[in-house]
This record gives structure tokens, C-alpha cells and sequence, in this order.
């Protein structure tokens, strides 16, 4: 007896709009055996996470500031995603945004002026932007694999990062630990009263808004999915290819740098060593369960910062938050393995060929 | 002869089309039974449901008169279908034998691997198919990667062998080697079903013939008691001309020249030699040649598509070698590629996203740096219309279309965007009867316009019919040139074989499909 895969003839649609949902499910019950194996009564470490996630205001609140930098991220790796092109270098370009921004901020501690904020966010834009040009320019130019190039370059921008932490931008009145000085409550984004959600949230909703209107309505956006689609047909039609790619890693990075920007002008108030759980690593996922739809991504977000919110949750059980990492892992996996299903069926077969 | 297939109230719909629409159709052991129609009268959809690559809505097959339940290509390899599509389904860097064996549940590791491929080419050339077994398929022609797809069919014993539009993509040459391994088969005791457009070859293989017409089957007829004029009425329900109106040349200036041009192919061997050729406005200039001695890489030489290794090409008198293929389509030349899913369109997006791909960036179309989509939208519509591209919206997307109206959105994009200048390659290919001759038709009327058109095709009939003169192109060079009358036929053939000057000697037979 064996287990072969056969090809569909067409792929099942029922299927694939239901694979994502699956993918969540069937994960979630492989957690409940992690949970379960470390003694913990896997039905209560969830409903504890989905209290602790979207259970009252306040945790709602705090999913939704989790939420902020995953849209923008997610929208960012979306958009990469339509032209196939990989970009995986979204946690780079997010921390390389906050250190564009963040050195605006430092550089003027004293400053009261409307213009604080919105030269923060360009700076920002044009920090991740100019990082994930670099994959971008080595794709254009030289077709170099995108995928191995802004992945490795997240290293490098947070080590850059934290070089300036650790180092040159340290606060003298810090007692040695790495933290920068906080900023002036002039480069502080206003917040929702009462809670920590921030103007990030609006940023994040034009985000996708300018994203639908790039792909629907302008001619750049029609050669992005023209490219996405078929190559081919692109160089065909004349389409100026190498400068396409630019364009998207280029929006693509400034989206992360925007999100950075958002976390550490709206959260944090101050540069540290670490400014993200793997936001952009995340929106890898999320880019890939919302179908590279701007609005799905919006939802799709909200889902993934309630899961963030809630992994703090499971530390009232002893369990690490790390299981959110693992349960991300596992959504991933059976999602790409749901995929093949949508366009394979299993077969079983006893014996005879 | 024995009844070996029997479809029945074979319904099939897809959104927004009734593909199949209750047909009834018998088929007979060891007949090669032909199937005609026009673009999207349902040939395709029928043998899929055959096949087993869909299920039907409703309806049912039977196989020796039993009734079968076919819902999967496995079901239908146990029933002896078997199907070879028009566009293969192999894997590129294995060999020939792992490619027909592949699938089948042996323990292929634990086969000795000559043993394998002795197996595969006793089978071969028990139907006198050539092929080698050891070789890969990226190694082969496309008429010998068909070879493979028969052989893969034949190999899991399917006794019932379905052919979508097989003769398409091959050479005079492969139709005839194709269609004496398609006789031997028969003369076996298998059944065959053929679709095509062709009513010449589907004359001279077909037992019966059985012609189709919006999803429903209208006629099917003995082949020895029909002819090509009533299967074109037939089909498309109106008189054919066959014959096309074509004015007196009168060619204007000279819009395109090249000179010397040399360029490689893909694999980096030189595929044009040194050629030269001039085409004036108000002028058809035909390239006849067997596929593959250049014509693909001429085309895309000149659309910027390719480099030229040395040599020149003008436009309108402006040197445009190796310039970009966006600065070519800026000097108004239109090309019909090839390749219609390769380059020809995206089959993911919709029939709109299609039809703008030329146009999107030029006014009115555009907005300054938006997209004009109502004017898109009226320019799809009007398209579709005029051009009878058969789709449910201008939403569907581009890979649901038939073949045939895959190449018509081609055409009409073509048509509506050039102004001076026009490469087409192979531009009837896949469509019906009425379709191509609406086709020449056009291009005729865009000749008369002042259009300066180069056509690359195999097929000479077509060749004759539209263009002035015509050059032949043999391994990349130009053999010489001809006035388009249908006395230089034995001229061309032999010019397209390769031989100069021995016009004299008879023609082997064969230069030509079979007439
Ligand atoms: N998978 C599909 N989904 C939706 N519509 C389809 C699908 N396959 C075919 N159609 C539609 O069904 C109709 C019949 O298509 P089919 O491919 O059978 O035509 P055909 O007779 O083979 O034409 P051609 O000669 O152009 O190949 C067409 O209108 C086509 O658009
Ligand atoms: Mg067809």
C-alpha cells in the first residue's frame, strides 16, 4: 500500500479559499499536543490566549497596536509577492526604517515643531526603502536570488542597528544599559485616548488603500501584475522590467521602514536593541494567507496580533511565548502543504500498478 | 465495426458558457474519428470529459457498451483513454523512458534502468514511433516530445488515443510521420479521435467525421462522402469563400530593411546567417521555411526581443537594431508571437488586462501616470466584438478561453494597436476555417491600407495566398526569393528542403502536408 500524489485537473476552489482556514485549524490542534505535552490543559491555554487576545478592551486594544506594524509589513511583502518577487527581508528594512527615523528624533530632543513627525515618516520611508533596494538593484541588475539577499541582510541591519545603540547613540544618563535617550514628546505619534494604539493604524489604512488604488489604477501597478503573471509577456509588451523591480522593493522596504518608524514613535518612544517580535518575518505568513489582497491583510493581521497578545498570556501557565513562534511556524507549514493539496489529490493504492 | 465509445447527453457548463450541450457522439473501434468545429464549439471540453479531466454535469459514456464512470485521467487510463493535449505535459530534464513510465506505481529504482528503456522502445517501435528512450526531453523537437506524449499513452495501454490539434505545432515533415504512425495504430485495432482545423488532413487520415457547432454535435459524416466545401458549411453554418480577394500590389516605401543581421539561438548556436530582406508599405513579404531554421528568432531580432550578433534593422529608415523592445513597439510594429501562452498573453488575468497590453500606455488609454479604464473598457468591448472572441466577460480570465480565441485576442490586440508595421508569426494557428479566412481577410485590408506586414508561416497554402513574394528560410538563411504564385509551390518546397538551383528534379514527395 502506498500514498502518492495526483495531479488535479483543475485546482479545486472550494478548496483553496477553505485551505487557509485549515491551515489555522489543523495548526492549532498540533499545538494543543505541545500544550499538552508540557502538562497544561491545551482547552485553557487557549481560551486564556483568546482572552488574553480579543477578550476586553484593553486586550483588544493591544492587539490592535500589534496589529499596526504587521499590516504595513504584510502590505509590504503583499506587493513583492504580486510581481514574484520574494522579499524576505521585511524585519531588515522595518528596523532600518526606525533607525532612519529614530536618529531624526534623537537629533532633535528639543523639537516641538508639526514638522518633527512628518519628516520622521520620511525618513523612515526612504530608510527601508533604500534597504530593500539593495536586493532589489542586485535583482534588476544582476538577477541575484532575492530571497537569500533580503534575507541576509536582516542581520545586517540589525546589527547596524544595535551597533548604534550599543555605541554612538547610547544615553549618557542610561547607567550603562543600551537604550537611547527617549525622544522628545515631540516625535511621539498622538495615540487613541486611553489606549496605546497609534496614529500608526491610519498610516497602516492608507497604506492599503494606496496599495489597491497602485494595482488597480495606474500603469506601474498594471505592469506589476503583468510581471507577476508572466514575464515574459511583460518583456513582450515593451514593459521597462529591471525598473519595475525597483519600484516594488523600494515601496515594498518602505512600508517596514514606516512600520519601525511606527513602533518606536508610537510604542517605545526611544531606540533599544530589540524593536520587534519578527514582525516582518510574520508578515511573510500573513502576506501568504491574505492571498496579497489589501483588505484580507488588514483582517488577516488583526488575527496575528491577537495570536502575538495572547502568547503573553500562556506565561501565566508557564509556557513560553515562544509557542507563538511555533504555532506561526506550523500555520506556514500547512499552509504551503494545503496549497499542493488544492492542486493535487492524495491518492491511496494497494499492490498492482 | 464495433460500437467502442458511446457519449450521451454530454453536458458540460462553465460559468457563463454551455460548453457541451447534450451531445451525442459514437465512436468506432479502430476508426480515426475526426472532430471539427469552430473556435469554442466544445471539442476540447468533450474529449476532456472523455478523458476524464472533467466530469461532466450530466450525461454518460460507454466503453464496449458498458456504461463508465469516468471521473478522474486514472479512471480513464483503466477505461484505455488516453490523451495527448496540445500543450505537453512532460518533465524537461528527465529521459525520454523515465517521462513515459513516470507515475506508474513500479519500484522504478529497483528497475535496471536499460531494462526500462529497452522496454519503452520495443513498445515504440512496435508502432514505428521514432524516438530515443535514453534521450531528455528538453534534447527533442516538439514534434518528437509528441512522439513521447503518444508513446506515454500507449505504454499504460490505452487502446482509445485522443488527439487535440496534434498537427499544429508540427512541420509538414512530423504530419506525415504522425499520421503513418496514426494509420499503423488503427490498422491494430485502436481507436482514434482527432481534432483539427484543417479540412485537407482530416480528408485524407479520417475514417468519420463528426463536426460540432455551439456545444452541440450537428452532423457526422462518412469522410469518403463529404468534401471540404460542405464540412466548412457545416461547421460554420454559412458558404465559404476560399477564396480571398487580394488586389494588385502596389508597395509604397520601404518600411522595414535588415542587412547581414546575424543572431544566435537560446542554446547559443548562430540561427540567422547573414540575411537581408526589404519590405515596403502597402506589401506582404512571406518567409516559408520548416519551424526552426530561424523564423522565430527573425522575429524576435527585429520586435527587440533578441540581440543581433552583427547586421542592421531600419524602421521607417531609423536604425533600430537592438533597441528595446518598447522603442520597436514606439515605432509602430506589431508582432503576433509565436508563443501565445509563453509571450502572447498572461493567462492568470482577464481578457481585459489582456487586450491592453500594447495600448495601456499610450493615449487615450492612459491618464497621465493612471490607467483611463472606461476608455480600456469600451476599446476590450469593441474588440471582442469585432474580432467574435467567444467569452463570457471581459473578467474571465485568459486561460478558460479555447485555443482559438486565445489567438483571436491576440490578433485583435495586434490589429487595433499597429500602424505601420506588422510581424506575424503563425497567425491562424488553432483557428477555425472561418476565422483564419476572416484573418487574411484583415490583413489583406490592412495591406491595402498601407500596412507593411511579414508573415512567417508553414503553412505554404497561406503563404500563396496573402503575400507578394516570398522568401524561403533554410538554417538560418535566406535560399532565395519567389513571386507568390501557386506554380512556384515545387520551387519553395525544395528551397524549404535546403536545395537551390535543381528545380528541375522532381519534388519529393511530402514538402507539403498531404493534400
Ligand atoms: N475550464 C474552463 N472554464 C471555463 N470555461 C471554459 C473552460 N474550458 C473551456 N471553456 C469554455 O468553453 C467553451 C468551449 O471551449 P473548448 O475549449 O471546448 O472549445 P474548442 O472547440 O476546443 O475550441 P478551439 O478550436 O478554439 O480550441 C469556450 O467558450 C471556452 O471559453
Ligand atoms: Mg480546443
Amino acid at each position: 500500500m502506498s500514498i502518492f500524489l495526483e495531479k488535479r485537473a483543475q485546482s479545486s476552489r472550494l478548496l483553496s479559499a477553505l485551505a487557509p482556514l485549515l491551515a489555522i485549524i489543523l495548526a492549532l490542534l498540533m499545538g494543543a499536543i505541545i500544550i499538552a505535552l508540557s502538562g497544561t490543559n491545551p482547552w485553557e491555554a487557549y481560551r486564556e490566549m483568546f482572552v488574553g487576545a480579543f477578550g476586553s478592551g484593553y486586550a483588544l486594544s493591544e492587539t490592535m497596536v500589534k496589529t499596526i506594524p504587521l499590516i504595513l509589513c504584510s502590505l509590504g511583502v503583499g506587493i513583492a509577492f504580486r510581481a514574484t518577487l520574494w522579499n524576505i527581508g521585511a524585519e531588515g528594512q522595518l528596523y532600518m526604517g526606525a533607525f532612519a527615523a529614530g536618529g531624526i528624533a534623537l537629533a532633535f530632543p528639543q523639537g516641538q515643531g508639526w514638522w518633527l513627525i512628518p519628516l520622521m515618516v520620511l525618513a523612515s520611508l526612504v530608510g527601508g526603502a533604500l534597504w530593500g533596494l539593495i536586493p532589489g538593484l542586485l535583482k534588476a541588475k544582476l538577477n541575484v536570488n532575492e530571497i537569500i539577499t533580503s534575507l541576509l541582510l536582516n542581520y545586517v541591519a540589525i546589527l547596524w542597528f544595535q551597533y548604534w545603540i550599543y555605541g554612538p547613540w547610547k544615553d549618557p544618563l542610561g547607567y550603562g544599559f543600551p537604550y537611547t535617550a527617549p525622544f522628545g514628546e515631540g516625535a511621539w505619534l498622538p495615540t487613541l485616548a486611553g489606549t496605546r494604539i497609534h496614529l500608526g493604524l491610519a498610516f497602516a489604512v492608507l497604506a492599503a488603500l494606496f496599495l489597491y488604488f497602485l494595482l488597480k489604477s495606474t500603469r506601474v501597478g498594471y505592469e506589476i501584475r503583468i510581471i507577476g503573471e508572466n514575464p515574459q509577456a511583460a518583456r513582450y509588451a515593451g514593459m521597462n522590467i529591471p525598473g519595475a523591480i525597483l519600484l516594488v522593493f523600494a515601496i515594498s522596504g518602505g512600508l517596514a521602514g514606516l512600520a519601525g518608524m511606527g513602533e518606536i514613535s508610537g510604542v517605545i518612544h526611544r531606540l533599544q536593541p530589540a524593536i520587534s517580535p519578527g514582525f516582518g518575518y510574520t508578515a511573510i505568513i500573513i502576506a501568504w494567507l491574505a492571498r496579497f489582497n489589501p483588505w484580507l491583510t488588514i483582517a488577516v493581521s488583526f488575527l496575528f496580533g491577537g495570536l502575538l497578545v495572547g502568547g503573553y498570556s500562556l506565561r501565566a501557565f508557564g509556557l513560553s511565548d515562544s509557542l507563538v513562534l511555533i504555532l506561526q511556524g506550523l500555520i506556514l507549514f500547512l499552509l504551503l502543504g494545503g496549497d499542493i493539496l488544492t492542486r493535487y489529490r492524495l491518492r491511496w493504492k494497494g499492490g498492482r500498478a | 465495426m464495433n460500437e467502442k465509445v458511446r457519449m450521451e447527453g454530454i453536458f458540460k457548463r462553465f460559468p457563463g458558457v454551455i460548453a457541451n450541450d447534450g451531445v451525442d457522439l459514437d465512436i468506432r473501434e479502430g476508426e480515426i474519428h475526426a472532430l471539427l468545429g469552430e473556435n469554442g464549439a466544445g471539442k476540447t471540453t468533450l474529449m476532456c470529459v472523455l478523458a476524464g479531466i472533467y466530469s461532466p454535469d450530466a450525461g454518460t459514456i460507454r466503453i464496449d457498451g458498458e456504461k463508465a464512470l469516468i471521473r478522474s485521467p486514472r479512471d480513464a487510463i483503466h477505461a484505455g483513454i488516453g490523451m495527448v493535449h496540445q500543450h505537453f505535459m512532460l518533465v524537461a530534464p528527465y529521459s525520454v523512458a523515465e517521462n513515459v513510465t513516470l507515475g506508474l506505481n513500479k519500484p522504478r529504482f529497483l528497475l535496471n534502468e536499460r531494462k526500462l528503456e529497452a522496454e519503452v522502445g520495443k513498445v515504440a517501435q512496435s508502432f514505428g514511433i521514432q524516438v530515443d528512450p535514453h534521450a531528455k526531453i528538453w534534447q527533442l523537437s516538439v514534434g518528437e516530445q509528441q512522439r513521447v506524449e503518444i508513446l506515454k499513452s500507449l505504454y499504460r495501454g490505452a487502446k482509445i488515443l485522443i488527439l487535440d490539434e496534434p498537427t499544429a505545432v508540427l512541420t509538414p515533415q512530423e504530419v506525415r510521420e504522425l499520421f503513418a504512425t496514426l494509420r499503423q495504430m488503427a490498422k491494430a485495432g485502436h481507436t482514434l479521435v482527432i481534432i483539427s482545423h484543417k479540412l485537407e488532413e482530416v480528408m485524407s487520415l479520417s475514417d468519420r467525421i463528426s463536426i460540432m457547432r455551439k456545444g452541440k454535435r450537428i452532423a457526422t459524416v462518412n469522410t469518403k462522402d463529404t468534401n471540404p466545401t460542405e464540412l466548412a458549411r457545416l461547421m460554420v453554418g454559412r458558404e465559404m469563400l476560399f477564396e480571398l480577394h487580394k488586389e494588385k500590389a502596389t508597395p509604397g516605401d520601404e518600411v522595414l530593411s535588415f542587412c547581414n543581421l546575424h543572431a544566435l539561438s537560446d542554446k547559443g548556436l548562430p540561427a540567422l546567417r547573414d540575411i537581408s530582406l526589404s519590405v515596403r508599405s502597402k506589401e506582404i513579404v512571406g518567409i516559408a521555411g520548416v519551424a526552426g531554421n530561424g523564423q522565430r528568432e527573425l522575429a524576435e531580432v527585429i520586435t527587440g526581443l533578441r540581440s543581433a550578433t552583427s547586421g542592421k534593422v531600419l524602421v521607417n529608415g531609423k536604425d533600430v537594431t537592438n533597441n528595446s523592445p518598447r522603442q520597436v513597439i514606439d515605432q509602430g510594429v506589431a508582432h503576433i508571437p509565436e508563443d501565445r501562452k509563453g509571450a502572447g498573453t498572461a493567462p492568470n488575468l482577464c481578457v481585459l488586462d489582456n487586450l491592453m497590453l500594447k495600448c495601456y500606455r499610450v493615449e487615450p488609454f492612459k491618464n497621465g501616470p493612471l490607467l483611463n479604464l472606461g476608455r480600456i473598457r469600451e476599446f476590450a468591448a469593441k474588440l471582442v466584438k469585432q474580432f467574435q472572441i467567444s467569452t463570457p466577460s471581459l473578467e474571465t480570465p485568459v486561460k478558460l478561453l479555447s485555443g482559438g480565441n486565445v489567438q483571436k485576442l491576440i490578433l485583435a490586440r495586434e490589429i487595433a494597436t499597429f500602424s505601420e508595421l506588422m510581424i506575424a508569426v503563425h497567425p491562424t494557428r488553432g483557428l477555425d476555417v472561418g476565422a483564419t479566412e476572416d484573418v487574411h481577410q484583415m490583413l489583406l485590408e490592412q495591406r491595402s491600407k498601407g500596412a507593411a506586414i511579414l508573415l512567417i508561416s508553414e503553412d505554404l497554402d497561406e503563404l500563396l495566398a496573402l503575400s507578394d513574394r516570398i522568401d524561403v528560410i533554410y538554417e538560418g538563411k535566406f535560399m532565395g526569393e519567389v513571386p507568390a504564385d501557386a506554380d512556384q509551390i515545387e520551387t519553395i518546397g525544395l528551397m524549404m528542403a535546403g536545395k537551390k538551383g535543381e528545380i528541375q528534379q522532381p519534388v519529393p514527395a511530402g514538402i507539403r502536408a498531404q493534400a
